[in-house]
């Protein structure tokens, strides 16, 4: 069975996407869950649903962007979209959260607008909206390949800013540490895995992606790091296992994924509190 | 004469409606331990805030160890302890170690891993507030005092020039207080640490701190403690309102109010 998904490219590259997209999105959603920011991946990634859909209509009107890989404008739409809910945070200081609302509606309508000014391409949609193991070219694999490269040296070199800015983040701006700058770029990055992770898991789950591995993690991490490797445990064991099923049943991997990554949330919550009440028992 | 570690010039603060600080001036020398007192509200944690750079002042200058605050750049020079849970995000999956070794991150340096004898460090620091046993613990699950005295190991932990303090002790018990300041004292005294501290504990402090400043919105007094008791009452009524409680024995013999 594994022959048969090493001797299809598109099997490949949806495996290959999968298993980075597997350790780099719960990896910055460790950050994303313990700062609050997790409405945020949401809006995003509507965002991000509008610069694909963007994509797909100028290729079918404009022949220059016939060729143009959807993901580039998505990319582009979702990063841009980081850099202005940024801005409309630091314009609402009392109210940050509105600028969640704000920007996944923007994102919604332009995609609204674009989809229906494109036609025949519900196929495609589908694939961006929840997922797809045949869809992902070669192109997408190195795509979400360079991706991983820029998240890992993000978090490779402003590692121990992250973690203290996530703690207490006025604390990271007395002690001296660039905030800002870790703040801006950790955006940037996230708004980058955003995008990556849509051809596989789609728009609408990719924020799920970020956020239930990390919540698993976090009912039984004792430590950071801790939290760090589970939550990298778990969401890989959620893609392998979901884009198996995805790919025997012919079921849009985003579901099997984050039913799979729903599952494991139950479970460990499940034995946690047996834990919890087997201990009392044993005192009792 | 050495200049100042911090020296603030007719400084003035606003907030978007309201005036905090007004025309301040005054300078923090090596080795003092300065308290700040004040009402609630009269500007103690935006002081503070200034001499941190957390907050650009309205009006006026501030030099850290003889440098604009603008082109300051040793900040692990200044430790930092803030008005108790404001910012610290709880439920934070960390250990105590954790934590702590984050007061460490400006001192390694930009882009590199924290060093091997962080460990080290960071055992000293718990030692320092009585809380090494708890190394491993998770923050999110010690009570708010422990809590406390983390954060004040954490500020210790890069070995700063000055200690910059606020309201550390809220939520520290009776006895631990009396051993907070202990500790403080000996970090002033043995090892020379400058200490800023904004205190309500004004009976616990006296006989511990060098100097007072008298805060409300402008300072009423600054000097070394022993000279408090030549404000006037009109002086004391303008900082403390009517309320206020006398506190000639600061400085005076009395070691119990
Ligand atoms: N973030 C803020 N936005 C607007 N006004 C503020 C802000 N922080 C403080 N203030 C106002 O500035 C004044 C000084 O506040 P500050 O926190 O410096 O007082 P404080 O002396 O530390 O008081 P406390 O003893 O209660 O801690 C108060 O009138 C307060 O209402
Ligand atoms: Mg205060």
């Amino acid at each position: 069975m594994l022959e048969a998904i090493f001797s299809y490219e598109f099997l490949q590259n949806a495996f290959g996407a999968g298993l980075i997209i597997g350790v780099i999105a719960p990896l910055l959603g460790v950050f994303i869950v313990v700062r609050r920011l997790s409405l945020i991946a949401d809006a995003l990634s509507h965002v991000t649903l509008a610069g694909i859909a963007g994509s797909l209509y100028l290729s079918q009107s404009a022949a220059v962007f016939a060729s143009l890989n959807p993901l580039f404008l998505g990319i582009f739409a979702s990063v841009g979209g980081s850099v202005l809910i940024e801005r409309l945070r630091s314009l609402y200081k009392h109210y940050e959260e509105l600028a969640i609302p704000i920007i996944l509606s923007a994102g919604i309508g332009f995609g609204a607008i674009f989809i229906s000014l494109a036609q025949g391409f519900s196929n495609d949609l589908f694939g961006y909206l929840f997922g797809s193991v045949s869809a992902v070219s070669r192109e997408d694999f190195l795509i979400v390949a360079g991706i991983a490269i820029v998240v890992l040296l993000f978090i490779r070199l402003f590692f121990k800013e992250l973690f203290v800015l996530s703690f207490d983040d006025e604390y990271a701006k007395a002690s001296g540490l660039p905030a800002k700058w870790v703040h801006f770029l950790f955006m940037i990055v996230t708004a980058l895995v955003i995008a990556g992770s849509m051809r596989i898991v789609g728009i609408l789950l990719v924020s799920s992606l970020m956020t239930i591995p990390v919540a698993t993690a976090m009912r039984v991490s004792k430590s950071f790091k801790q939290t760090i490797f589970l939550s990298i445990l778990f969401g890989e064991l959620s893609v392998i296992t979901g884009l198996f099923t995805a790919f025997y049943f012919n079921l849009a991997p985003g579901g099997t994924i984050v039913v799979t990554s729903i599952f494991l949330l139950l479970v460990v919550i499940g034995y946690k509190k047996a834990a919890v009440s087997r201990k009392k028992g044993a005192i009792a | 004469m050495v200049a100042p570690l911090i020296e603030i010039k007719d400084i003035s603060f606003e907030y978007e409606q309201t005036k905090a600080l007004e025309n301040i001036s005054m300078s923090v020398q090596e080795g003092d331990f300065l308290a700040i007192l004040g009402p609630n509200g009269s500007g103690k944690s935006t002081l503070l805030k200034i001499m941190l750079g957390l907050i650009k002042p309205t009006k006026g200058s501030i030099k850290l160890f003889g440098v604009d605050s603008k082109q300051f750049k040793n900040r692990e020079w200044v430790g930092y302890v803030s008005q108790k849970s404001n910012s610290f995000n709880s439920g934070f999956p960390a250990t105590v170690e954790e934590v702590v070794a984050g007061g460490l991150a400006k001192k390694s340096g930009l882009f590199r891993r924290l060093p091997k004898s962080a460990r080290e460090d960071v055992k000293e620091a718990l030692e320092a507030v009585g809380m090494e046993a708890f190394i491993d613990r998770s923050v999110s699950e010690l009570s708010g005092g422990q809590q406390q005295r983390v954060f004040i190991a954490r500020a210790l932990v890069a070995k700063p020039k000055v200690l910059i303090l606020d309201e550390p002790t809220v939520g520290i018990d009776h006895q631990n207080v009396q051993s907070f300041y202990n500790m403080l004292a000996s970090l002033n005294r043995d090892k020379k640490i400058t200490l800023v501290l904004v205190t309500h504990d004004v009976d616990t402090v006296t006989d511990r701190i060098t100097h007072v400043a008298c805060l409300n919105q402008t300072i009423h007094f600054h000097g070394f403690k022993e000279q408090l008791h030549t404000m006037s009452d009109e002086q004391r009524e303008a900082w403390y309102g009517h309320s206020v409680r006398k506190i000639h024995h600061v400085g005076g013999s009395h070691s119990h109010a």
